[in-house]
């Protein structure tokens, strides 16, 4: 288990305020003039050594990203930073502690990961339903501003810098990062086609880097304590660091914690959440990284470890660590069913495969609920996801189509059951 | 789920302007000259509180919603065609184009919270306000309206009463929360069995130190 002395969020249930005295105590703001003063190169180069990959599902190595961005003695245009706080992922509820709790956390690492990308203003794009949160977020800005850590020589760094909060208005598909620049524009949040990335024509065409909540709020104390110290955590130089995990659905205790990377899922669920319900052996079956990751077997959480590679040999993904825990009294096809009907919900509408494929899917899916169909539209139903899957301009489309396939792989015989036994109620 | 969209419903007013011009100002401000497009969201979400305030204290009562009037008000500030802010309006689900009770109550039945029963939560409701989903009572109050993930899932199940979380509610206490607003009661929000957060409820698994000096038991 994660010592103490290693975990980043110490104010992630909020038993202390989220003000800034309160945040300076937590070692928030300190010696942030320092760290910039170190230069560009070196906090790009600290953040690869970190081995921190993006928190926000894809797990894209951080240090890298950030030197994508052109050089902006070069550019001739202005640079922006955007955090993505529109957490929406079914089953994911970390950034929103972040943002009521730990504000500071990701206010420094604006300005950090700012100056580190020539940026002189930050774009925070909170999804529109988390109020309360954003107002705490707005709080901590004009506290900054007052405190001199924000606006013209942010924290005595010689570096101006504006942090600005923008509130979303309830659209799963503005988590999608280039369908967010086009909400903060002003307009639908339709995905772009890519290229042109980001990096290159990104927020109102300018060079843009798009990071999650978490990402950027780990960064302070990584720079503060090394990338070598966050390196030695985890399984391998390629699964660093701690995460934040949020553990939903049937264990005893659901609860959000920090741990560090790789940490078996048997201990994660035993450790923090008092167990599944009923017992380690009445597990079904766990969704292991929000909604859009397939769904895993009883007979592999019980050896799985939660980082991005060990998920995806599993043939699921570490996405945003949002643990969905199923007990052997779900009825799996309906929650799988329900997660289609989120999707076709959300699709924006624009590229066909996912605008009517998800309903298709959510259709045959409440078929498949209530056994109403044939075993051969089980294989239908598993070609329409292989339609949809990859043919999108966005991932939506994949996102929409993978949980009906881990379904369809590792319970099969399930859904065959639910047919046999509609047709004898039948006949 | 949402009414649909019509621009020329009877209960549409002739004209619409905030009264807030210096808010109007500070939202148009933050974003770059030449880009106060970007202001469209933000000034939605105004037109939409200045609306529930009214609301609030009208006569049948009713929640925040966003006229035709408001949506033209917009475009001709921000110096747009209105259908450039009638799009973005229908694209968000969180701008209601349609009036709707003083309370609207938006239940999530996502997967995680259906995992933790959502459907009671639902039943309640309908059961308490002889409503179903996507009605209003008759009285104004309250709207109740299902929707996706609002990302609280770790204490489910929960509602979004207008800004705020109820969570970690049973069917028993979503009713006596409905009958509290409905006596004009202040209810809590946050976790209904007073859980810190995201903690686990019997105490914290991590930061045990810290939590004994901050006084949270565990």
């Amino acid at each position: 288990m994660l010592d103490d002395k290693d975990r980043i969020f110490t104010n992630i249930y909020g038993w202390e305020p989220f003000g800034l005295d309160a945040a300076r105590k937590r070692g928030d703001w300190d010696g942030t003039a320092d760290l910039i003063k170190k230069g560009r190169p070196w906090i790009i180069d600290e953040m690869k050594k970190s081995g921190l990959r993006g928190r926000g599902g894809a797990g894209f190595p951080t240090g890298m990203k950030w030197s994508f961005m052109p050089d902006p003695a070069k550019s001739g245009k202005p640079h922006y930073l955007v955090v993505n706080a529109d957490e929406s992922e079914p089953g994911t509820c970390k950034d929103r502690d972040i943002l009521r709790y730990e504000p500071h956390k990701l206010i420094e690492g604006c300005l950090l990961a700012g100056f580190a990308m020539g940026a002189r203003a930050a774009y925070i794009y909170v999804r529109g339903e988390f109020y309360s949160e954003a107002s705490n977020v707005v709080r901590a800005i004009k506290e900054a501003y007052g405190a001199g850590l924000l606006g013209k020589n942010a924290a005595g760094s010689g570096w101006d810098f504006d942090v600005i909060l923008h509130r979303g208005a309830g659209a799963y598909i503005c988590g999608e990062e280039t369908a967010l620049l086009n909400s903060l524009e002003g307009k639908k949040g339709e995905p772009r086609n890519k290229p042109p990335f980001p990096a290159m024509a990104g927020l109102y065409s300018c060079p843009t880097t798009i990071n999650n909540v978490e990402t950027i709020a780990v960064a302070p104390t990584i720079l503060r304590r090394g990338g070598a110290w966050f390196a030695g955590l985890g399984r391998d130089e390629k699964n660093t660091g701690t995460k934040l995990f949020c553990i939903s659905g049937h264990v005893e205790q659901p609860c959000n914690v920090e741990e560090e990377m790789g940490i078996p899922l048997k201990e994660l669920l035993e450790k923090h959440c008092g167990g599944v319900r009923g017992g380690w052996d009445n597990l079904l079956a766990v969704i292991p990284g929000g909604s859009s990751t397939p769904m895993l077997p009883k007979e592999m959480c019980d050896t799985v470890l939660m980082d991005f590679d060990r998920l995806r040999e599993a043939g699921s993904g570490l996405g945003t660590a949002a643990v969905i825990v199923m007990d052997k009294s779900t009825d799996l096809i309906y929650a799988i069913a329900r997660l289609s009907q989120f999707y076709m919900h959300e699709s924006c509408g624009q590229c066909t495969p996912c605008r009517e494929g998800s309903g298709w899917l959510w259709r045959t899916m409440m078929r498949m609920v209530r056994g109403n169909a044939t075993v051969d539209e089980i294989d239908m139903l598993f070609e329409m996801t292989k339609e949809i899957e990859g043919h999108t301009i966005c991932a939506l489309g994949d996102a929409a189509a993978w949980p009906v396939q881990g379904l369809i792989r590792h319970f099969r015989p399930a859904m065959e059951k639910r047919i046999m036994e509609y047709r004898k109620a039948a006949a | 789920m949402k009414k649909p969209f019509d621009l020329n419903a009877d209960y549409q007013p002739e004209m619409f302007s905030f009264h807030d011009e210096k808010k109007v100002k500070e939202i148009i401000a933050r974003y770059p000259r030449g880009f106060q497009r970007s202001a469209v969201m933000p000034l939605l979400d105004l037109a939409q509180r200045q609306v529930g305030e009214d609301g609030a204290k009208a006569n049948p009562p009713y929640g925040g919603w966003i006229p035709r009037a408001a949506m033209d008000e917009i475009a001709r500030i921000l110096e747009l065609q209105p259908i450039k802010v009638y799009e973005v309006a229908t694209f968000y689900s969180m701008y209601n184009l349609a009036p709707v009770g003083k309370y609207l109550v938006q239940l999530c039945t996502t997967t995680p919270c259906w995992l933790c029963g959502s459907d009671d939560i639902v039943k309640s409701c309908e059961r308490t306000l002889g409503i179903h989903a996507g009605e209003t009572t008759k009285d104004g109050l309250f709207t109740l309206m299902e929707v996706e993930c609002l990302g609280a899932c770790v204490n489910a199940p929960m509602v979004q009463i207008n800004d705020d979380y109820y969570e970690d509610l049973t069917a028993a206490r979503m009713s006596e929360i409905l009958n509290a607003l409905k006596d004009g009661k202040p209810v809590p929000a946050g976790s209904q069995t007073g859980r810190r957060g995201s903690m686990a409820q019997s105490g914290p698994t991590s930061l045990q130190k810290l939590a004994k000096k901050t006084g949270v038991k565990g």
